[in-house]
């Protein structure tokens, strides 16, 4: 437990405490004045507004439409499920830039509604929502869907027996069940929603701010810090809330459930109202998963001498003028921080879940969502605390590439820390008994019997965690050196500047960057068991 | 039963008992799962600890295995104190309750699996595993998934394994505890002749009278942490040390006594006593056997409240009119039907006086 709390301290603690203390303690001295100060100003309480109900409008939104998804995916066999998916787990590995790209190349300016219809969706609040709902998907599906599957259906038989209509029985039984699966999704949801930075950045235009985007404007635009700082408080403050919820609402979930085997639960639909049902799923997830995604590769190809690769052999040339390298470089860079900050992820992942089996209590739950602050706290802070705290020895990383994998693996421990944790505590401790009694040192028994058992959930959460450091982009975008930029921080480049050149390379490299993530996800995919369904 | 066993089992407390406990004390929270348990166990010897469930068998067990820790007393194993000594260098073997077979291999990396944590080489693991999967008569199942194996197949897979890296002790926890009762009778009696053969020093526990009886030289009752009796199962039978173990052998005509003479005064009047038996009130055991029907007049009068077919003889639940329910066992042919008066007399042989 030592290496994951010292991990922790210096690369996130350390850093996020820097630049509050930089923006509040300008003199020596705390100003905690300024936090009111900042939260008097009209256009700061636009943004706070802004955030909180584009958060709650995409978690509604996004239960309205994934919740049948979750039902049909749970309940119904059918021809493609697996392809079907890992498809809509696709967008959910994407990083956000690639997300922003899509929906821009669908509704955005020259997109393909402003073609078809002249309709253009992008700086409006819609575009964001969209996203946001095709983003998270694959969160309501999985967390939801993973355990109405196990759900016994014979509970409801049960209560059938004893007098309850179907309507009833559902009511009475399967939805207090799935009550806080359904909440957990939404938590994670508005949690995502809320610190939403690569999608608002990109489609919200200068009308829709979000506070991580404002961070980021305060900070590297404005070089506001105070006011940067009070928003990564009030974020911090909103995002350790919303945990707390998280983890009681977990909590609650480990209550005894009677699950079964989620083969024994699917059948194939019966009766119209379940085709119909499948057949709006199914189109749900063609018109707001598939199309953005083909939009996206589609003008990539899309040059201005017809279809062919020009933007992709564009992307090998410096001359580009957005870089001092090729831009196709972008991608080995990408490929190697994202190797390296997975090995970190998993080390320092690994370690923190084994601890948090073998010991209880509340100092240990305490711990568990510390580990998930990551996820919420504003990656741009990060970033930019990595800046200005590690800039000076013993640890004098802003000259090194190091700094990137460091910041990227801060945001995939949390993903591994969720995938190993419920496969390591589902290992029965006697089993490890058995070996010792039969002559195995602890050490040995941990190879012998938790090793083979977790080895897959390992690689899962490797995939996880290469993943999510692939499509980083709040904190890379402050680090990483200009002369070697990661896929998400070149394609905001690039769509950054003018010229149908800029943008069709921006489409060119999210294809690629889409590319790597859904083969990452696919060989996830294969290696994923029904039983061990994402749970965050 | 071998000479040996007969010798070293009847002493039970011989001088140089392969395991010693000394005074082990294990606490849960308020409660003493052990309380001061002392017990020896002499090489060859198999003892079965007999309790209901939360008795504190198992912790006993793993206190031995050094997989639980003790806030008192002593285990000593060949002579050695244990204490400090980690489970996986004790030498000592354990079934669990549900087996814990590793589930990722298949029966021989199971057998397998003691023998490559000692380091034997390759060839003489082979040899070994079939050697014990014939002996546990699965010879063949090598390659099989532990999850295909049936109840009673994967039990013996357990002891194979357990078996296999020669434990100076073995100890069994509630060993046939989840197979059904036809099976329990049948691998009950294997692994009595199996033990005998190897002359394996045996540990079991067990909440199943039936099964301790079957299997041991020693039966050790356990209460709450601590013994309630130590002897040869037919001692314990015959002699249960007190109520609780009367009872849990499933003795209930147990009432309050004064003893004068040769007879002792009950709520359902006078019953002999067996001779030499001490003046005074205590409680007495009445066995079924030795609850005799006469005619209605001639002894207690009491109504046949229930009977129960238990293959040999009917149990009979009788009602008198004053006192507990006793119950009798009576031959098949002679049962009276319910609601019928019957007499009832005693036979001393089968009264106990209890402790």
């Amino acid at each position: 437990m030592a290496l994951p709390v010292a991990f922790f301290g210096v690369f996130f603690a350390y850093p996020v405490a820097a630049i509050v203390a930089r923006g509040l303690k300008p003199d020596g001295s705390w100003r905690f004045g300024r936090i009111t100060e900042v939260l008097g100003q009209s256009d700061i309480q636009q943004v706070l507004w802004f955030t909180t109900w584009q958060a709650l409008a995409s978690t509604a939104l996004t239960l309205l439409v994934a919740l049948p998804g979750a039902y049909v995916f749970a309940r119904f066999e059918f021809r493609g499920k697996q392809v079907l998916r890992a498809v809509v787990t696709v967008p959910f590995v994407l990083p956000t830039v690639v997300v922003g790209t899509a929906f821009l190349a669908l509704i955005g300016r020259g997109g393909l509604f402003d073609e078809l219809w002249g309709m253009r969706l992008d700086t409006t609040v819609w575009a964001i929502l969209l996203a946001h709902v095709f983003f998270n998907y694959a969160v309501v599906v999985r967390t939801v869907g993973g355990l109405w599957a196990q759900l016994d259906p014979r509970q409801e038989e049960a209560a059938r027996m004893l007098g309850a209509s179907r309507a009833r029985a559902w009511r009475t039984v399967t939805l207090p069940a799935l009550a806080p699966a359904v909440a957990a999704a939404a938590l994670m949801v508005f949690l995502f929603t809320f610190t939403s930075f690569g999608v608002v950045q990109i489609l919200g235009g200068p009308a829709y701010s979000t506070l991580e985007v404002e961070i980021y404007r305060q900070t590297a635009q404005l070089l506001d810090l105070p006011t940067a700082a009070v928003l990564t408080l009030v974020q911090f403050a909103a995002v350790g809330a919303v945990l707390a919820v998280h983890a009681w609402t977990v909590r609650r979930r480990e209550s005894a459930l009677k699950l079964v085997d989620a083969s024994a639960t699917v059948r194939r639909p019966r009766g119209a109202g379940q085709w119909s049902l499948l057949g709006f799923v199914l189109l749900t997830v063609a018109l707001l998963i598939l199309l953005p995604l083909g939009v996206l590769v589609q003008r990539s190809f899309d040059g201005p001498d017809g279809f062919g690769f020009l933007y992709y052999e564009t992307l090998r040339s410096a001359d580009g003028g957005a870089f001092l390298v090729p831009a196709i470089d972008a991608i080995g860079n990408s490929l190697r921080y994202a190797v390296v900050a997975t090995a970190i992820a998993v080390v320092i992942g690994g370690l923190a879940a084994a601890a948090l089996t073998r010991r209880a209590g509340r100092l240990v739950r305490g711990f568990d969502a510390l580990l998930m602050l990551p996820l919420g706290v504003s990656a741009v802070t990060v970033g930019f605390g990595f800046l200005i705290t590690l800039d000076e020895p013993p640890l004098d990383l802003r000259a090194s590439w190091f700094l990137v994998p460091l910041a990227q693996a801060l945001v995939g421990v949390p993903f591994v820390v969720r995938t190993m944790l419920p496969v390591l505590r589902a290992v029965d401790g006697r089993l490890r008994e058995a070996a010792a009694v039969l002559g195995a040192s602890p050490l040995r028994a941990w190879r012998e019997v938790d090793f083979p058992l977790v080895r897959r959930a390992l690689l899962i959460a490797a995939g996880f965690a290469f993943a999510v450091s692939l499509g980083e982009f709040g904190a890379t975008v402050f680090i990483a050196r200009p002369d070697n930029p990661t896929l998400p921080v070149a394609v905001a480049r690039l769509l950054g500047r003018a010229g149908d050149l800029n943008y069709g390379q921006a489409m060119a490299l999210s294809t690629i960057l889409m590319l790597v993530c859904a083969v990452s996800l696919l060989l996830l995919e294969r290696l994923r068991t029904e039983r061990t369904t994402g749970e965050f | 039963m071998t000479a040996t066993r007969a010798k070293s089992g009847a002493a039970g407390a011989a001088a140089e008992a392969l395991l010693r406990l000394e005074d082990v004390t294990v606490r849960f929270g308020a409660g003493a799962a052990l309380d001061g348990v002392g017990l020896d166990v002499a090489e060859h010897e198999i003892v079965c600890v007999l309790g209901p469930s939360g008795s504190g068998k198992s912790t006993l067990l793993r206190v031995v295995a050094g997989l639980q820790g003790m806030d008192s007393g002593r285990v000593v194993l060949g002579g050695r104190d244990q204490s400090g000594v980690p489970a996986h260098k004790r030498g000592v073997g354990l079934m669990f309750q549900d087996h814990q077979l590793f589930p990722q291999r298949d029966v021989a990396g199971n057998v397998a699996f003691g023998l490559r944590m000692h380091g034997v080489p390759r060839a003489e693991q082979a040899q070994r595993v079939a050697e014990l999967l014939d002996l546990v008569g699965l010879p063949g199942a090598q390659k099989r998934a532990v999850s295909a194996l049936s109840g009673g197949e994967q039990q013996r897979v357990a002891l194979a394994r357990a078996l296999a890296p020669r434990p100076r002790l073995l100890m069994l926890d509630e060993p046939l505890g989840q197979l059904d009762r036809s099976l329990r009778e049948r691998l009950v009696v294997e692994l009595r002749e199996l033990f005998d053969e190897l002359g394996t020093t045996v540990l079991a526990v067990t909440h199943d009278q039936g099964e301790a009886f079957a299997l041991a030289d020693r039966v050790v009752v356990m209460r709450d942490g601590r013994i309630a009796q130590s002897g040869t199962p037919l001692e314990v039978w015959r002699n249960p040390a007190d109520e609780f173990v009367a009872r849990f052998l499933g003795f209930d005509n147990v009432v309050d006594a004064t003893v004068t003479g040769e007879a002792a005064d009950t709520v359902w009047g006078k019953v002999p006593v067996p001779e030499g038996t001490r003046e005074g009130t205590c409680r007495l055991l009445v066995r079924p056997a030795g609850v005799r029907l006469v005619g209605a007049r001639d002894g207690l009068a009491c109504v046949v409240a229930a009977r129960t077919f238990r293959g040999t003889h009917v149990a009979l639940q009788l009602e008198p009119l004053g006192g507990p329910r006793l119950e009798a066992a009576c031959a098949l042919r002679h049962a009276p039907a319910v609601g019928e008066t019957v007499g009832v007399a005693f036979d001393s042989g089968d009264v106990v006086v209890l402790g």
